[in-house]
């Protein structure tokens, strides 16, 4: 479709998008922070304990700040994911919140790209809260840890895309059970939340260096320890490749489903 | 932008030109696959006029107004919204037209007033004239003790009317109803009518599908009948009354609908209609009219535009 020049700042439509939804989070705010700091602190505590007493040291680093590393990534793409599905879905599906959108000066590509800021903005915030726990358990190694903010928006984001083209096909919430089944936990077990990827045979770390969590990953496990990441352009290559193929892919599909 | 809404909207600059056009569309077409829902539709809105659309379900009205609002591409045709090609600058179109939709999308995660903050955010309006413009929309709806209820606590009718007070946001030039008042108790219907009539008299441009005669009649300076895609008619209720239908009718019901139709009922100068348990006479002489319906308990109305919306649509159901 044709796009109109003649208004101003197009790139900031998206923001109307982005601030309803932050603001029916503030709506309920309080219950999901306890749980944005609470399952982290619970999985911190219960999985390093335990599993940092039987295993120590690993890569160099306690279990437990090994763990909490992972974590901050793997909650921001669960957070982003869930968001874009179950979320998106229920506001373009059933409450038609999408469509009323629509009925205002506002384009399908307005309405994805402030969902997607959206999505992120909720993996940010519960890699933040993660991060925070972890910090005051004395497992974040210095201020570079900083850096891990902005990199858990871009993975949020990526995985937030991602999700959307499956929310664009779906015709009720069953498919995302089979996505978190058959790509997400996989992807979460396979690209070094748990264990470092070396402990894995060949093929399948070849494979997942395809994927965008462990590039994530590579990323922002370094930050938290207090060292300094490599390869960084490559990592944010991946994520920002996989970010623009879910944006556009989606977008399309969006399109097409509601435009017709 | 003013905000101002419901007393002197931008729209009557519109209106004193008095031949101005708000909508025009010229062999409108929407193809899905091999079937046709909107068949070569040629549209002529007047500024300031009401204007019906109606047709049986599946007529292709929805469609046409998707069209019109550049929410679906047409497949054939142009189109042209208060001086805009649609859906080309569909968007600038957007600022200055509001849109009550068929089935209510009212945000269920807000509140009756934080709808219409939010749906203001749409728009880009803020400011301090928003909370006043806010207030005075609430007034207008009747809405205004009822500002902080959940949406899910309105009734159909306070759904109706805080989706109107919505799509009036933006102090709109043009107004697109669909179905502004179907599964509404009568009360709740009189007070929308009324509502429309204020929007009239502001003259802002209203579109509005029915299935309700009566309130095209009411309420539409012109209407076009649709069936299967295209426009069958389109002129003043009256006039289309005068075009298509005898000006004497008398009803049947029912049993007696029966017992007439058990007799030989050919008469000259007569048209019958049977329609569900209703049996229609036309004629344009009363007394041949009144000697067909012989003894039988009968009803006398003028035509109305029932009438003709059955006449050129047909009486088989429509699903």
């Amino acid at each position: 479709m044709e796009r109109s020049l003649s208004l101003p700042r197009p790139s900031l439509r998206f923001l109307p998008v982005w601030r309803r939804n932050f603001r029916v989070w503030r709506k309920l705010m309080g219950p999901s922070i306890v749980g944005n700091f609470g399952e982290p602190l619970l999985y911190l505590l219960a999985l390093g304990y335990g599993f940092g007493r039987m295993v120590g040291e690993v890569g160099g680093v306690p279990y437990m700040t090994f763990l909490a590393s992972g974590i901050v990534v793997s909650s921001a793409m669960t957070a982003a994911s869930f968001e874009a599905m179950y979320s998106a879905f229920t506001r373009m599906h059933m409450q038609q919140t999408w469509s009323a959108q629509l009925h205002a000066p506002l384009e399908v590509e307005d309405v994805v790209l402030g969902e997607l800021l959206w999505a992120a903005t909720k993996a940010l915030i519960n890699s933040t809260a993660i991060l925070l726990v972890a910090a005051g358990m004395g497992l974040v190694g210095g201020w570079q840890a900083l850096w891990v903010l902005p990199v858990t928006l871009l993975v949020g984001f990526c995985f937030a895309a991602l999700a959307m083209i499956v929310t664009a096909l779906a015709r009720n919430y069953d498919v995302f059970t089979y996505y978190f089944t058959l790509v997400l936990t996989p992807m979460l077990l396979l690209s070094g939340v748990f264990f470092p990827l070396d402990s894995l045979p060949a093929v399948v770390v070849a494979v997942v260096r395809l994927l965008p969590l462990a590039h994530a990953i590579e990323l922002v496990r370094p930050l938290v320890v207090g060292g300094e990441p490599t390869g960084v352009l490559l990592h944010l290559a991946v994520l920002a490749g996989y970010a623009l193929l879910g944006l556009a892919v989606s977008s399309r599909l969006i399109e097409r489903r509601l435009r017709r | 932008m003013r905000l101002d809404p419901l007393g002197n909207p931008s729209s009557v600059a519109a209106r004193q030109d008095g031949a101005a056009v708000a909508v025009r569309a010229r062999g409108l077409s929407k193809r899905y696959g091999d079937r046709v829902v909107v068949d070569g539709v040629d549209l002529c809105v007047r500024a300031g006029e009401c204007f019906g659309l109606l047709g049986p379900n599946g007529a292709g009205k929805t469609t046409t107004l998707r069209m019109l609002l550049g929410l679906t591409p047409p497949s054939a045709g142009s189109i042209e919204v208060l001086g805009l090609p649609v859906p080309a600058r569909a968007r600038e179109m957007r600022r200055r037209a509001g849109v009550v939709p068929q089935f209510d999308n009212l945000d269920p995660d807000f509140t009756v007033a934080e709808n219409l903050a939010t749906y203001a955010s749409y728009f880009g309006l803020k400011g301090p004239g928003l909370k006043a413009r806010i207030a005075e929309l609430l007034e207008y709806a009747q809405l205004a003790d009822r500002a902080d209820a959940p949406i899910q606590a309105l009734s159909g009718g306070m759904k109706r009317r805080l989706t109107l007070a919505r799509a009036l946001i933006n102090d709109p030039a043009l107004l697109v109803l669909d179905e502004p008042t179907t599964g509404l108790d009568p009360q709740a219907r009189q007070h929308i009518w009324e509502r429309l009539r204020r929007l009239l008299n502001q003259g802002r441009t209203l579109i509005l599908t029915t299935h309700y005669m009566e309130e095209a009649e009411r309420l539409c300076d012109r209407a076009a009948i649709m069936d299967h895609g295209r426009i069958v008619a389109c002129d003043s209720p009256a006039a289309l009354i005068r075009a298509h239908i005898e000006p004497h009718v008398i009803e049947l019901r029912a049993r007696d609908a029966d017992t007439f139709l058990g007799r030989p009922h050919a008469f000259a100068g007569v048209r019958v209609e049977h329609v569900g348990e209703t049996v229609l006479l036309y004629a344009h002489d009363r007394e041949r009219l009144l000697a067909a319906a012989g003894a039988l308990p009968f009803i006398q109305r003028p035509a109305n535009l029932e009438d003709v919306f059955l006449k050129l649509t047909g009486r088989e159901l429509r699903d």
